[in-house]
Order: C-alpha cells, then structure tokens, then sequence
C-alpha cells in the first residue's frame, strides 16, 4: 500500500478525500430534517384517516417500493424536466435542480417514507393512561401530542430512527451517481487518476463504516440519556 | 461530445483559398477569450501565461491578419455571456459547434474536427470494425454521449455496455472486461499513447467523423454581427493551412493531424 | 399506451435480470448467513472476532462503494485473479454483482438469524434436552426452526431492500431494470419511463411480498403448536 495517496496537497488525495466526507455529511445533516419531516406528517396524515390515510399509504408503499437509485434520478432529471415544460421554458433560462438540491429532495422521501412508519408505530405503541388524562382535563388534542406524548413518542422511535439515520449516510452514496462531489465521488475522481481502485474504494468503505460506527456510539448515548421513564423501544428489524 | 449535434455538413473546403491580401483595418487589435484549463489545447503554465494548442493557433491567426493579439482567460461557464458583453472579440477555447450556440454566436469554419474512434488491446489485433465484424464482441462507452448512441444504433449485435466516466470505460479496458471501446478521439489517442495503463491499447480502424453524429467540428466564436471577422478568420484560417503553419503547430501537440483526423 | 409497447419488452427484459440477481443473491447469501450466525451465536474464542467484523463491515458501508471495490478491484488484480482461475469469473460484471449482494445480504441475514436465535425461548431446549436430544438434533429440530420462525418476517424485509439496492448493478453496466429505465431515459429524455420502472418495482416488491405472507402462513402452521406465536405482520418495511 503506497500511504503517500492519502497525503494532503496536490500530489495526495487525503485532503479530496475529507472535502468528500463534508459533503457526504452535509447532504446527510440537510436530509434529516427534511426526511424528519416528511414522515411526520405522512404519519399525521395516516391518523387522519379516510382519503388522507389513504394518501398517506400511497407515499409510504411508492418509497419503500421502489429503490432509492429511481427516486433520484426521478427527482434529478425528472422533476426538472416537468417543472421547464410546466413553466414551458424552452429555450435558455432552463430550471435544473443542483446535485445537493436533488440529494436533499429525493434521500429526503425516501426517510420520509420509513420514518412515518417508525413513527406509526411508535404512536401506536404508546400508552392510552397519559392522553385520556390529558383530554379529560380538557386540553387539545395537539396540546396533548406536543406537550405530554412528544417526549415518549421519540424515546420510543429513537431506536428505529437512528437505523434510518444509518440507512441514510449510506444512501448519500448514491448521490455520487448524478455527480455530486461527496465521498463515494471523490474515491471514484481519485481512482480514475491514480488507477487504484482497490485501494481507494477500501479507504472510502472504511471511511464510511468510520462514520457508521461513530453514529452508533452516539445513538446509544442518546438512547441511555432519555431511557429514564421510557420504556424498552421496539426493536427495528432489517437494515441497520 | 455529449453536446446536442447537428445533421449539416459545413466543413469549408479550404484548400487553396489562401490569398495574400487580407485588410484587417478594422481589427488592429484582436482580443481572444478562452479558458485556460483544458490541456493541452488551451491552459495555463506554471508563470501564469496561457498555452496550448488553441493559443498557438491564435497567435498564427493575428500573425497572419497583422493584428495584435492579446489573451483573456474566462471560466468556461460564462465564455459566451462575456463575448457578448464585449470583454473580447473572439472565442477561441476548442468549442464544439452546436445548433443551441449557434443562436448566440457566430462561429468560423472549424479549425479541427471533431472525431470517434475504436480503441482496443493490442494483442487482439482488431482490424475490421464493421458491425458484423463485431458482433458478439463486448464494446464498452460512455452513457449519455454521442459514441453510447452511435454504438447503440449500429452495433446491436455486439455486447454494447454504458459507463458513468470514460474513466471507468478505460480501466475496464484495460483490464481486459472490454474487447473494445469507443471514445473521443483526442483524449482516447492522448490515453493510449502517453499513459501508462493506456499502453496496453491502441486505436483501431478508420476514425468516425460523420457530421452526423460527432458534427461540424470545433470553431472560433464571435459576436452575430461581427460578420466582417469571422471572415477575416476564415481567411486567415485558410492561409496557415495552407502554408503549414497550422501543420507545425499541430505536430507540437499531436501525433495525428486532427483537421483532418487521419 | 404507445409507449409501454415501445419500451415494454426491454422493461421486462431488464425486470427478468433483476429478479435473477435478487433471488440468486439472496439464496447464495442464505446460504452463508447460517454459518455466520451460528459463529455469532456460539462465540467460539477464534472466529467470532472475524464473524463481527465481516457483519459490521458489510452493514457499516454503502453497497455501492462494496460492488465498486469487487468490480473495479478485481479488474486491477486481474493476473493474480487469473493465477488462481478467478478471472473468467469476476470478468462478468452480473457475477461481481452476484458476488456482492451475497457478501452484503448474509451480513444482514445473520444478524436477523442471530436475533432469531436469540429469540428461541430457553425453555424449549431445556425441554429437548431433558428428552435426550443430542446436540446435532437440538439444533436441527429445534433452536433452527424456531430461529428461522422468529426471522422469518426480518428475513422478508431484507429480501426486498435487497431489490431495491441491488439497483446499484446498472451502474457497473448491467442491464437489469434500472439500467433498462436509464439506457432508456437517456435515448428518449422521456419522463413516462421512469414512471414505468416505478410501477415495475412495486409489482415486483408487491408480489414478493404477497408471497412470503402465503410462504410465513404456511410454514407457520406447519411448525405452530396450540399457542401461535406474535408473528409481526410483514410489509414494505423495515
């Protein structure tokens, strides 16, 4: 192994490696709050009932149906193209989503659409004692979601949420395929110059199983930290 | 290569059409945009001075029409917006002629052409490049480019595989994955014959340069109404050909003469 | 209309390459997980390290970056791979993709199974080894039918985001039904084929889903005494 790849500067890839690394975690961190979201109010929508349930439905089956890689390209060169025929902007003056634009759009519903389950469930595991007191003292039915079932609500999803928050930095891969420089993209530039490819995807793997296990260390200090009076979570199968 | 192409053929048959009474009058001075990060037809050295193949060409041009030349460097995002807003007077940065650009600008005869060709290991030997020929072969290209359509349509009997990077298509070439590829020519002849793991490989057969798929080449820019010098540079175009000029300064750069890609 | 006839056949072409490398994928993976598991399970001092480290490995890291390092990986170790007779079969780039989903699926098979396992109420083996089971038969009648029993729903789940990642073969060239919409979408610029490939996933994940529900169902009568266990309801999820 030749170490000197990964030094810093321009004979060394190390430094395009870390700027890929920020821009994994950048698309990471701007999809969370935008997927987070999504799932809510799909899982609002679904406790509705009637045609907003079913709405609710449609979106959670479309995402967790289809793969991630389509959602993309969907948003990517799909949306954009609707959007100029919509404003029917033929010539010059095009609208394009950037690469981070389309990431955020499209990695944001696919956590969407795992997140309102996560958080379904979640809600429909809850305890009824907590919400009837708080109706029979004669609050609001949002008055009782955000002030006395918010906090188990997310004590009870954080474990699942935190699998999609795994799923999630993985995802950001993907991203690299419509030519966003992030991790996976930088390892690919670096290979197609240096023509190393085992060398480089290894690092770029370790990398991210880097980012992957320190996630975990700190989904497990988040757990320990709101354990108190909440219960044991319900264990997410599946992708970790 | 990926731009959008054009079915017509307006390669000017320029031979012989040197003349030695050129007026340039009205240009004493010519100011020449380009972009300086696309080695080695135009970049920038290490003092700061811009070189290449398109700036050499440049400076044949002004010698000819007995102007000065003086290089402006513009990212390649706003080479026309720039033109256009009288920054410099001509773009000389290896721009590919396409029918979208020619609504904004005017552009001169092409100064190279534009070309696709084969390239394939060395030990298979590949002469023949038909599609029969071919068949069954595994032939590998760029997706999204004017070669992943070409083979497409002709060579459906091949094993024709579509890559994100030419990148990619030519480590798996070399790699032997590929029996063969199809590229750019330019950068295809510089891989194979000035890098390492390019060795491995060489073109193969004719090159295509049917305007139909890879059109009229690359050519100067200019301002829509400054008809006057894009006929002086065509002129002047004719006349370094046709002196060897032109046929100099392409041996500094490439090992084929890539005005006529033979 | 006109247009699913245009695309239609090369759509199911590429739905057909799909299923090949999902199924194949996850049976070769199946294959593996089980051993994996039971390393994981039992903990012998040698193994068990390198069993955690190859889960975490493959769970850890992007599928993508996994199928980027065997392909392109194997073609610059190509005279070595040709040494030992490799070669002609990491050339293929539908076998690196094989090769790939298995690795990554029996990670996350076995960490179902191993939980599987975990799940399987001591009670009952005290039971069977109170009858005299010996260990071969404790295992085979027993803890692994049990454990697959518990997995079984996980194991529906992992099949079908399988599918969905596996999309990630068409970008080392292979034509399966993502690379089928992509080749397409870039020839027509037509949106309606994306749309088309939507609705060819959720077929396929629909119906694959239908089917371990009628597989779970069945299995579970066979293997349910009077008591049936909480089987979680198997859907589109995690």
């Amino acid at each position: 192994m030749n170490w000197q790849l990964l030094s810093w500067g321009p004979t060394g890839w190390g430094d395009e490696l870390v700027a890929g690394l920020g821009i994994t975690l950048a698309l990471a961190l701007a999809t969370l709050p935008v997927g987070l979201l999504l799932g809510s109010l799909s899982c609002l929508l679904w406790f509705r009932g009637g045609p907003a349930r079913w709405l609710a439905r449609a979106y959670t089956t479309l995402i967790r149906g289809t793969p991630e890689l389509l959602t993309l390209f969907l948003v990517y060169n799909g949306v954009a193209m609707l959007l100029n025929r919509l404003l029917s902007r033929e010539h010059g003056d095009f609208v394009s989503l950037s690469p981070f634009v389309a990431g955020v759009i499209s990695l944001g519903l696919v956590l969407g659409g795992y997140a309102a389950e996560v958080l379904r469930g979640a809600y429909q595991s809850l305890e009824f004692g907590p919400r009837e007191a708080g109706l029979a003292l004669g609050m609001r039915r949002y008055q009782v979601l955000l002030l006395i079932e918010l906090r188990p609500l997310l004590q009870l999803a954080l474990p699942g949420l935190g699998n999609l928050w795994l799923n999630l930095v993985k995802d950001t891969a993907l991203v690299s395929v419509i030519a966003l420089n992030d991790l996976m993209r930088m390892g690919t530039v670096a290979v197609g110059a240096t023509r190393q490819p085992f060398f480089f995807y290894l690092t770029v793997c370790f990398i991210y199983w880097g980012v992957c296990m320190a996630s975990e260390w700190g989904l497990a200090r988040l757990q320990l930290g709101c354990r108190p009076g909440g219960r044991q979570g319900v264990q997410p199968g599946g992708h970790a | 290569m990926s731009l959008k192409l054009t079915g017509t053929l307006t390669l000017a048959l320029l031979a012989g059409l040197a003349s030695g009474s050129l007026s340039a009058k009205e240009w004493k001075t010519i100011r020449i945009g380009t972009e300086g990060a696309y080695a080695p037809f135009n970049f920038i050295d290490a003092n700061g001075q811009v070189q290449g193949f398109d700036i050499e060409i440049g400076k044949a041009l002004c010698a000819q029409l007995q102007a000065q030349c003086e290089f402006i460097t513009q990212d390649w995002d706003g080479i026309i917006p720039a033109l256009q807003a009288g920054k410099y007077d001509v773009i000389l940065a290896s721009m590919f002629i396409t029918e979208e650009r020619k609504k904004q600008v005017a552009f001169t005869d092409p100064y190279y052409k534009a070309a696709m060709t084969f390239v394939a290991p060395k030990e298979a030997d590949v002469q023949d490049i038909s599609p029969a020929a071919l068949a069954g072969k595994v032939i590998g290209a760029q997706a999204g480019t004017t070669q992943a359509e070409y083979l497409t349509q002709l060579y459906g009997k091949s094993d024709v595989r579509l890559y994100p990077t030419q990148e990619a298509v030519n480590l798996d070439l070399a790699s032997g994955r590929l029996d063969l590829q199809m590229g750019d020519a330019l950068p295809l002849l510089m891989w194979t014959r000035t890098t390492d793991d390019g060795k491995c490989c060489q073109t193969v057969g004719e090159m295509v340069t049917d305007p139909k798929y890879v059109g009229d080449g690359v050519g100067m820019a200019v301002r829509l109404s400054d008809d006057d010098l894009r006929q002086q540079l065509n002129q002047a175009l004719a006349a370094i050909i046709a002196d060897g000029t032109y046929q100099k300064i392409n041996a500094q750069y490439f090992p084929i003469n890539i005005y006529t890609m033979k | 209309m006109d247009s699913l006839q245009h695309y239609g056949a090369q759509l199911l072409a590429g739905a057909g390459l799909t299923l090949k490398l999902t199924l194949g994928g996850y049976l070769l993976a199946a294959l593996l997980a089980l051993p994996l598991a039971l390393l994981l399970y039992r903990r012998p001092r040698l193994l068990t390290p390198l069993a955690r480290l190859y889960v975490s490995f493959f769970r850890g890291t992007p599928l993508l970056g996994q199928l980027f390092l065997l392909y392109y990986g194997a073609g610059q170790f190509r005279p070595e791979l040709q040494a030992l007779g490799l070669w002609g079969l990491l050339r293929d780039p539908f076998n690196c993709a094989l090769l790939t989903f298995s690795l990554n699926s029996a990670a996350y098979q076995a960490a179902i199974l191993l939980g599987g396992l975990q799940g399987v109420k001591a009670g009952e083996m005290e039971a069977a080894r109170a009858y005299g089971f010996r260990p071969v038969q404790l295992y085979r009648l027993i803890l692994l039918p049990n454990a697959y029993r518990i997995a079984f729903p996980a194991l529906g789940n992992e099949l079908i985001l399988l599918l969905k990642g596996g999309a990630v073969a068409s970008i080392v060239t292979l034509l399966d039904l993502m690379g089928q919409t992509r080749r397409l979408f870039s020839q027509t610029f037509d949106f309606t084929v994306y749309c088309y490939a939507a609705l060819g996933y959720l077929v396929i994940t629909s119906s694959l889903v239908w089917l371990w529900h009628r597989l779970e169902r069945r299995l579970m009568r066979h293997l349910q005494p009077a008591a049936p266990p909480p089987t979680q309801r198997l859907a589109l999820s995690h």
